[in-house]
């Protein structure tokens, strides 16, 4: 099955990127293919490498980050809810004159037609967040 | 191939399983998960009515949920089956749709 993601949580906020994330893992380690993994809404959240939680806390950014190096995941966090919520990287950055970047690495930043055109390739999108 | 409904927010807290249960088809799936595992439990007043669903459709409670939250296997109600996350991937991958009741 090819299926795609949509995280609408911050990571510390509710278990949705936690279940995503269980879900998505076990979906690949069975040999299905995650198309995309969209974070939308507090969802881009998930998507700063200056997140750093207690050392015996789970780091729910790294484990995205480490899932999708091993399985080369297209994580993409959408444009909008990120120029809102400070997630910038270095075209953001420029484009808005910020004097900084936090994008986490293996996430990028970009448009909600990357969510439609994941929903129309995709046999299912699923949904985690409220 | 049927739909597989998925509902995250308990019971007691939010009427979306109800809703749920109110609008699905016979012959579908529902999983609850995160908050929503209370409504999978015994004696509650909720029971009846994901009861009688189970007879239609297949009502499945994520087992690490009801873990994560001190809740055991015994306290599920009859006919509600416990999945893993592999099994959540099963149900997805079954299913022709999956619709979130958020």
């Amino acid at each position: 099955m090819k299926f795609a993601i949509q995280v609408n949580e911050g990571p510390y906020q509710h278990q949705a990127s936690d279940s995503a994330y269980h879900f998505t893992k076990a979906a690949l380690e069975k040999g299905h293919e995650c198309f995309r993994v969209f974070f939308y809404h507090d969802g881009v959240l998930n998507g700063t490498r200056l997140t750093t939680p207690p050392q015996d806390d789970r780091n729910v950014v790294n484990n995205w980050v480490e899932l999708a190096e091993k399985y080369d995941l297209d994580l993409v966090v959408c444009v909008a809810a990120a120029q809102r919520r400070g997630i910038v990287d270095e075209g953001e950055a420029e484009r808005n004159g910020k004097d900084a970047t936090n994008i986490a690495p293996r996430f990028r930043i970009s448009g909600l037609g990357q969510l439609v055109e994941a929903a129309i390739q995709c046999e299912k999108l699923v949904v985690f967040g409220d | 191939m049927s739909e597989l409904h998925t509902v995250n927010k308990s019971p007691f807290e939010k009427n979306s399983l109800e809703t749920c249960l109110r609008l699905s088809k016979a012959g579908s799936s529902i999983l609850l998960y995160e908050d929503a595992v209370y409504g999978a439990l015994k004696n509650t007043v909720i029971t009846d009515l994901v009861s009688s669903a189970a007879g239609d459709r297949k009502v499945y409670v994520l087992e690490p949920d009801l873990k994560a939250r001190g809740l055991s296997a015994d306290r599920v109600i009859e006919g509600v089956e416990m999945v893993d996350y592999a099994g959540f991937v099963d149900l997805v991958d079954a299913s022709n749709k999956v619709q979130a009741w958020v």
